[in-house]
C-alpha cells in the first residue's frame, strides 16, 4: 500500500512540473502588458523600466521561468504585481474560503444525491424515479453562474433573506459565515447532487440484483434492512471513490460561483489574477489546484483500495 | 468522466432500435432538433433585425410587440435568442470536434504504441486534466483574444486531455483482442490496423462522449461570452446576453431569464441525447 | 458540546457581533484596491481607502478649492520658484512618530526617490524640499509649477510615518501607517479593508465611527442588493441604471457629483502605420463622427441622464470649461457631407473598448449612430492591460478609453495633448498647442491660464485626436441613517461630519 503510494506521489512529480510549465508559457502568450498598468495612470517610463527589470520581463521566457523554479524550490512562489502580498500569504488566506466553500457543497449534495439515489433505484420506474431523473438532469443541465444569478434576484434583491455576497469566517461568526455560504454552496453543489445521485442509482440497481441482496431478501428480512444494511453498504463504494475525485473538480468549479457570489476565494483570486495579469498568483494558484486535484485523485485510488477487501488481499 | 464499457462492433439496426425506444432519448433530440432549426432558419423566420436599437424602447417588458421584451438599447431579445442559438450550437459542435480530432488521435497513439510514446503523451495528459478546464478555457481564449472562433478553439483544446484518456483506455482494452492479434499477424500496418480495426470499436464511447461534452461546450461558451472572451457585441450569444443582464437584474429580469433558459434547455437535450445513446450502445441492460 | 451549548455560544456570538460593532460604517467599493502605499498605488479606490487613512498637506472643497489640512498655511514667492508651507503642531501619526517638517522632507523625497514610485512625475517640478522651521517647509522648483497644490492635494501630498517607512520599505504597503483620522487594522485581498478610530487625531471628534470597513464588491447589483439589506451602509459607484430605484426607496438616500474626468474616443494621429486611414490623417473624417454622435442619447440611453454630455477635456462644473463652446447637437447631414468633402463614403473603424458591459453598451450605441452617417464601426472589447500595451505600441485605429480627472486642469490635457506627452498614445503634435499648454502650466493666474486652455481647446475641436464623449458623475448610494454626507467632484469619501442615526 505505502509502496503504492509513494509511486503515485513519485508520478506526480512530473506532473506538476509540466503544468507549472503549461501556466507559464500560456501567461506569457497572453497579449497585455501587466507593467502598463501597474506602473499607473502617469506611466512614467523611469517605473516602467524598473517594474520591468524587477519582475525580470526583459529576460527570455526560459529564463523567466528558471527565476520563478528556483523561487518556488526554496519555498518562495513569489509577490502578487498588484498588491506586493506574498503569493503564499495570499493562497493561505484564499485556499480555507475555497474549501470551505466545497465542503458544504459536497455535505449539500450528498444529503440530497446519496438518498435521492437509494429511493430512485429501490423504487425503479415509478413516479419517483422518474421526477429524481427529471431533477438530477436538471442540475446537470442548469449553468451555474444562471443559477447563481437567478438565487440572486430571487432570494436577496427581492426577498431579502440571505446577503448576496461576501465571506464571513466560521471561527468568526458562525451565523453569518453560514448564511452567506448557503446561497453559493447549493449553486456549486447542484451539478454534483445530480452526479452522485446518478451514480447511487446506478450502484444500487447493480447490487440489488445481486445474489446476496435477493438471498437476504429471500430469508424473509424488511424491506427497509436490506436496502440499508447490505445493498448501500456495497454500493456506497463507487460513490465514495467518486466523491474523492468530484473534490477536486469542485475547487474548479467554484471559479465561476465565487465571481458571482463575490466569494474571496481561491476562483475570484485566479480569475481576477488572469485579468490582472498577476502572472506569480496565476501560476501560484493553478500550481496548487493542481497539487490539490493530483491529491485528491490519490485519495480516491487509496479509498477504493482501503474498502474493497478483494482488492486489498489481491495486493 | 463517464467510463463506457467496451463494445465489440455491434449491428448498427440494434442499436437504433434501442435508441428509438428510449423516450427520454427522444425527447431529447426533438429538443436539440426545434433549436437546431430555429437557428438555422433565422435568416428567414419573420423576425426583428437582432441588432435593430430603438432609442425609444429601452429595457421594455415582454409585450405582443415584443414577445420576449428588448434589451439594454432597445433591440428585440426574440429576435437576439434565435441569432444566438447558432453561437451556442455552433460552439457546442465545433469544440467537441476540434477535442475529437485531436484527441482520439493521440489517444489511439498513446495505447496502441505504448511504452515511452504512451508514457510521454500520459503525462501531459495528466498535468492538463490536472488544471481546471475552465482556467484552461479563460486562459486561452484570453490568450487568442475574444471572438467565438477562438472560445471554440479555446474550449476544444482544452476538452482535448478527456478525449486522449477515453481513447486511450478503449484502445487498451480492445488491442489484445483476437481480430487485432488477427489483423497484425497478416502482416498488416499500424495505421491501416488502427483505423480500420482499433478505432471502429473504440468509437461508441466516444460518441457518447462527444455528445456529452457538447452539453459541457455549450455551457463553457456561455461562461466564456458571459466573462467576455466570447462572442463580441454587436452580435448576440446568450452568454453575452447574460453578461449585460445581471446589470439590469431588478430593472429588466427577462433579459437574464430567457437566454438562461435557452442555455437550460438546449444542454438539457444534448444530456438526454447522450444518455440515451449510452444506454443503447451498452450490451449490459436488455 | 452538547447542542444547547452550542446555541448558547452560537448565539452569544451573534450578540457580541451586533453590539460591538454598532458604530461601524461598511462601504462598498466596485474594485479591491491596489497596494495600500500612497507612493506606490495607482487606482482611484485606492485613494478612496487613503482618504480616511491618511492626512494631505492640502485639501479641496467641494468647489475645488484648496484648504488647509497638515499646511495650515501656504505662500508663493515673488518668482513662483518658492513655494513655503507652515504645518500643523498637533497632528500625530499612527504609530506615534510626530509629524513636523522633517515628516514632509521624508515623505516628499520618498515620492521621488523611492525606484517603485508612481509619484516622480506628479512632484517633477521640485528641485528641493527642505525643512525650515520644526514646523515649516519650503519647496524650491526648477520651474513654476501651477499644478504643484493640487499634486499636494492628492497622494503626492499624504504623509507616511517616516519610521515606519524607513522600517518596512515596500512592505509598508500590506500594512500602511500615516496620520489620518483613521488606522489600518487588517486587509483580506479581494474582500474587506478594516480601519479603526485614532483617538490621538487632531481632529477625532469630526470622526463619529469606531471602525470603517470597506469591502470591494465589483457586481453593481449585489453591491446594491447588500446596501437594502443592510449588509453595507453606504457604496460608491452607483449602477446609473440604479438611481430610480434608490430614489423611490424610502430606506435608501443619494448624493452625486460631476466627475473631474472625461470619457471619449482617443484616436490613433501620427502613431505608426495603423493612423495612415483617412481616419487618422483627415480631421474631417473625425469631425463627421463627432456629429454623427448624438451625446444626449448617450446620456439618456447608457446612463439615464445622470452623466454630463461632454466635448472638452474640462467638465462643465470647472473653471476652465469653455461656456461659449457647448456640446454640439448630432447633425448625420453635416457628417455626410464632411466625409464627401473627405473623399470618403463609407470608412470602416476598429474601436478598442473596456471589456464590461457598460462600455461595450456605450460603444454599441455609438456604432448604430455611425452606421448612419457612414462608419462601419467594429467593437473590439479589450482588457486594459492589453488596452495599454496596444495603445502605446500604436497597434489600433482608436479607443474608448477615458482620465480619471485631476483637480488641476493640467492633469486632464498637457500629458495627452503635448508632442512629448506621456500618455499622448494618439502621438498628436502641433506645436501652438505645445506652447499654450506649457504657458498655461506655468502661470499661475487663473485668467490667464483659461485663456491659454480656451486657444488650446480651440484647435484641439477642429484636429480631434480625443473625440470627447460625456463627463461621469459619481453616484453615492447610502442608508437614509448615514447623515453629513458631501458629495465631492473627486469621488472621494471624506468622513468628516459623517454620522449614523
Amino acid at each position: 500500500m505505502l509502496l503504492f503510494i509513494l509511486r503515485r506521489i513519485l508520478i506526480a512529480i512530473p506532473t506538476l512540473i509540466l503544468v507549472s510549465m503549461f501556466v507559464f508559457a500560456l501567461q506569457k502568450l497572453l497579449p497585455g502588458d501587466p507593467i502598463l498598468v501597474m506602473a499607473g495612470e502617469d506611466r512614467d517610463p523611469e517605473v516602467i523600466a524598473l517594474l520591468r527589470e524587477k519582475y525580470h520581463m526583459n529576460e527570455p521566457i526560459v529564463v523567466q521561468y528558471l527565476y520563478w523554479a528556483g523561487d518556488v524550490l526554496r519555498g518562495d512562489l513569489g509577490i502578487s504585481l498588484r498588491t506586493n502580498e506574498p503569493v503564499l500569504d495570499l493562497i493561505a488566506s484564499k485556499l480555507p474560503v475555497t474549501i470551505q466553500l466545497a465542503l458544504m457543497s459536497m455535505v449539500f449534495a450528498f444529503l440530497i444525491g446519496i438518498p435521492a439515489g437509494i429511493l430512485s433505484a429501490v423504487r425503479k420506474g415509478t413516479w419517483v424515479d422518474w421526477l429524481a431523473n427529471l431533477v438530477a438532469l436538471s442540475g446537470l443541465s442548469i449553468p451555474n453562474f444562471w443559477l447563481g444569478i437567478m438565487l440572486i434576484l430571487l432570494v436577496s434583491v427581492n426577498l431579502g433573506w440571505l446577503p448576496a455576497s461576501g465571506y464571513e469566517s466560521p471561527w468568526v461568526d458562525p451565523w453569518k459565515s453560514l448564511t452567506t455560504m448557503i446561497m453559493p454552496a447549493f449553486v456549486l453543489g447542484t451539478a454534483l447532487a445530480a452526479t452522485l445521485m446518478r451514480h447511487t442509482r446506478s450502484a444500487m440497481l447493480g447490487v440489488l440484483q445481486a445474489d446476496y441482496v435477493r438471498t437476504a431478501r429471500a430469508k424473509g428480512l424488511r424491506g427497509r434492512v436490506v436496502i440499508l444494511k447490505h445493498a448501500f453498504r456495497n454500493a456506497v463504494l463507487p460513490v465514495v471513490t467518486l466523491s474523492a475525485l468530484l473534490f477536486g473538480e469542485l475547487l474548479a468549479g467554484a471559479v465561476l460561483t465565487e465571481q458571482i457570489f463575490t466569494i474571496p476565494g481561491f476562483g475570484k483570486l485566479i480569475v481576477d489574477a488572469v485579468f490582472n495579469r498577476d502572472y506569480a498568483v496565476v501560476q501560484g494558484v493553478v500550481l496548487c489546484t493542481a497539487v490539490g486535484f493530483i491529491f485528491m485523485n490519490l485519495v480516491a485510488d487509496v479509498l477504493y483500495v482501503i474498502l474493497n477487501p478483494r482488492l486489498r488481499t489481491a495486493q | 468522466m463517464t467510463a463506457v464499457a467496451d463494445t465489440p462492433a455491434r449491428p448498427v439496426n440494434r442499436t437504433w432500435r434501442k435508441l428509438r425506444a428510449n423516450k427520454s432519448a427522444l425527447i431529447g433530440a426533438a429538443v436539440v432538433t426545434v433549436f437546431v432549426a430555429l437557428a438555422l432558419l433565422a435568416p428567414v423566420l419573420p423576425i426583428a433585425d437582432p441588432n435593430a436599437t430603438d432609442w425609444g424602447a429601452i429595457r421594455k417588458a415582454p409585450s405582443a410587440a415584443a414577445w420576449m421584451g428588448t434589451d439594454e438599447i432597445g433591440r428585440d431579445v426574440l429576435a437576439r435568442m434565435i441569432w444566438g442559438a447558432q453561437a451556442s450550437l455552433l460552439a457546442g459542435v465545433v469544440s467537441v470536434l476540434i477535442a475529437v480530432a485531436i484527441g482520439v488521435p493521440f489517444g489511439l497513439i498513446s495505447g496502441y504504441f505504448g511504452g515511452w510514446t504512451d508514457s510521454i503523451i500520459s503525462r501531459i495528459t495528466d498535468a492538463l486534466l490536472a488544471m481546471p478546464f475552465l482556467i484552461m478555457a479563460i486562459a486561452l481564449a484570453a490568450f487568442l483574444g475574444p471572438s467565438l472562433t477562438n472560445a471554440m478553439i479555446a474550449i476544444g483544446l482544452s476538452a482535448v486531455p478527456i478525449f486522449i484518456r477515453l481513447t486511450r483506455g478503449q484502445v487498451l482494452a480492445v488491442k489484445t483482442e483476437d481480430y487485432v492479434e488477427g489483423a497484425r499477424a497478416i502482416g498488416l500496418g499500424h495505421i491501416p490496423i488502427m483505423t480500420r480495426y482499433i478505432l471502429p470499436n473504440v468509437f461508441p464511447p466516444i460518441l457518447v462522449q462527444a455528445t456529452l461534452t457538447i452539453a459541457t461546450a455549450i455551457i463553457a461558451e456561455a461562461s466564456l461570452s458571459f466573462l467576455g472572451l466570447g462572442q463580441q457585441p454587436p452580435a448576440p450569444s446568450w452568454g453575452s446576453m447574460l453578461n449585460t443582464a445581471k446589470n439590469f437584474l431588478s430593472q429588466a429580469p427577462w433579459m437574464a431569464i430567457w437566454p438562461g433558459a435557452g442555455i437550460f434547455l438546449v444542454v438539457m437535450g444534448f444530456n438526454l441525447m447522450g444518455d440515451g445513446l449510452r444506454d443503447a450502445l451498452d450490451p449490459r441492460e436488455h | 458540546m452538547t447542542i444547547r451549548k452550542l446555541m448558547t455560544a452560537l448565539l452569544a456570538s451573534v450578540a457580541m457581533t451586533t453590539t460591538a460593532f454598532a458604530a461601524d460604517l461598511r462601504i462598498g467599493l466596485q474594485e479591491d484596491p491596489d497596494a495600500l502605499d500612497t507612493d506606490q498605488a495607482r487606482t482611484f479606490v485606492g485613494r478612496i481607502v487613503f482618504e480616511s487613512l491618511c492626512d494631505k498637506l492640502v485639501n479641496i472643497t467641494p468647489e475645488l478649492e484648496f484648504v488647509p489640512e497638515l499646511a495650515t498655511s501656504w505662500s508663493w514667492s515673488e518668482d513662483a520658484k518658492t513655494l513655503t508651507m507652515q504645518l500643523r503642531e498637533d497632528a500625530t501619526f499612527h504609530d506615534g512618530t510626530p509629524f513636523n517638517a522633517e515628516a514632509v522632507v521624508a515623505n516628499i523625497t520618498r515620492s521621488q526617490t523611492l525606484a517603485e514610485s508612481r509619484r516622480k512625475s506628479e512632484l517633477s517640478s521640485v528641485e528641493t524640499v527642505t525643512a525650515t522651521g520644526p514646523f515649516e517647509v519650503q519647496f524650491t522648483l526648477k520651474n513654476p509649477d501651477a499644478t504643484l497644490i493640487a499634486q499636494l492635494s492628492d497622494r503626492a501630498g499624504m504623509m507616511l510615518s517616516p519610521t515606519a517607512a524607513a522600517e518596512k520599505g515596500l512592505e509598508l504597503a500590506n500594512e500602511p501607517v500615516c496620520s489620518g483620522p483613521y488606522k489600518f487594522v487588517e486587509r483580506i485581498q479581494q474582500d474587506r479593508i478594516v480601519l479603526e478610530k485614532f483617538a490621538e487625531h487632531y481632529d477625532a471628534d469630526s470622526y463619529s465611527f469606531d471602525r470603517v470597513i470597506f469591502l470591494p464588491i465589483p457586481d453593481t447589483t449585489v453591491r446594491l442588493a447588500n446596501l437594502r439589506s443592510g449588509d453595507l451602509d453606504m457604496l460608491e459607484r452607483l449602477a446609473p441604471s440604479d438611481v430610480a430605484g434608490v430614489q423611490a426607496d424610502g430606506n435608501l438616500t443619494f448624493a452625486s457629483a460631476i466627475s473631474q474626468g472625461y470619457q471619449g474616443i482617443t484616436v490613433n494621429v501620427n502613431n505608426g502605420a495603423r493612423s495612415e486611414t483617412p481616419f487618422g490623417q483627415d480631421a474631417r473624417v473625425r469631425r463627421a463622427l463627432s456629429l454623427a454622435i448624438d451625446r444626449e442619447v448617450i446620456n439618456q440611453v447608457v446612463f439615464e441622464g445622470t452623466y454630463a454630455a461632454g466635448n472638452q477635456p474640462f467638465p462643465p462644473n470647472s473653471p476652465f470649461y469653455d461656456q461659449t463652446n457647448p456640446v454640439e447637437a448630432r447633425d448625420v447631414d453635416a457628417a455626410k457631407a464632411l466625409l464627401a468633402e473627405a473623399g470618403v463614403e463609407r470608412i470602416a473603424v476598429e474601436i478598442q473598448a473596456a471589456n464590461n458591459p457598460v462600455q461595450l453598451q456605450l460603444m454599441q450605441v455609438i456604432q448604430a449612430m455611425a452606421a448612419e452617417a457612414g462608419f462601419d464601426i467594429s467593437i473590439k472589447a479589450t482588457e486594459f492591460a492589453t488596452m495599454l500595451q496596444e495603445q502605446t505600441a500604436g497597434n489600433y485605429d482608436a479607443t474608448q478609453v477615458g482620465w480619471s480627472g485631476r483637480t488641476d486642469p493640467d492633469g486632464n490635457i498637457h500629458a495627452f495633448m503635448t508632442c512629448e506627452g506621456g500618455l499622448n498614445d494618439s502621438k498628436f503634435c502641433s506645436p501652438e498647442v505645445d506652447t499654450l499648454l506649457n504657458e498655461a502650466r506655468s502661470a499661475i493666474d487663473p485668467a490667464v491660464r483659461k485663456e491659454k486652455y480656451d486657444a488650446a481647446n480651440a484647435i484641439l475641436r477642429e484636429e480631434l485626436p480625443i473625440i470627447y464623449l460625456y463627463h461621469q458623475t459619481w453616484l453615492w448610494a447610502m442608508s437614509n441613517k448615514v447623515k453629513g454626507f458631501t458629495a465631492y467632484p473627486d469621488g472621494m469619501i471624506r468622513l468628516s461630519g459623517v454620522t449614523m442615526e
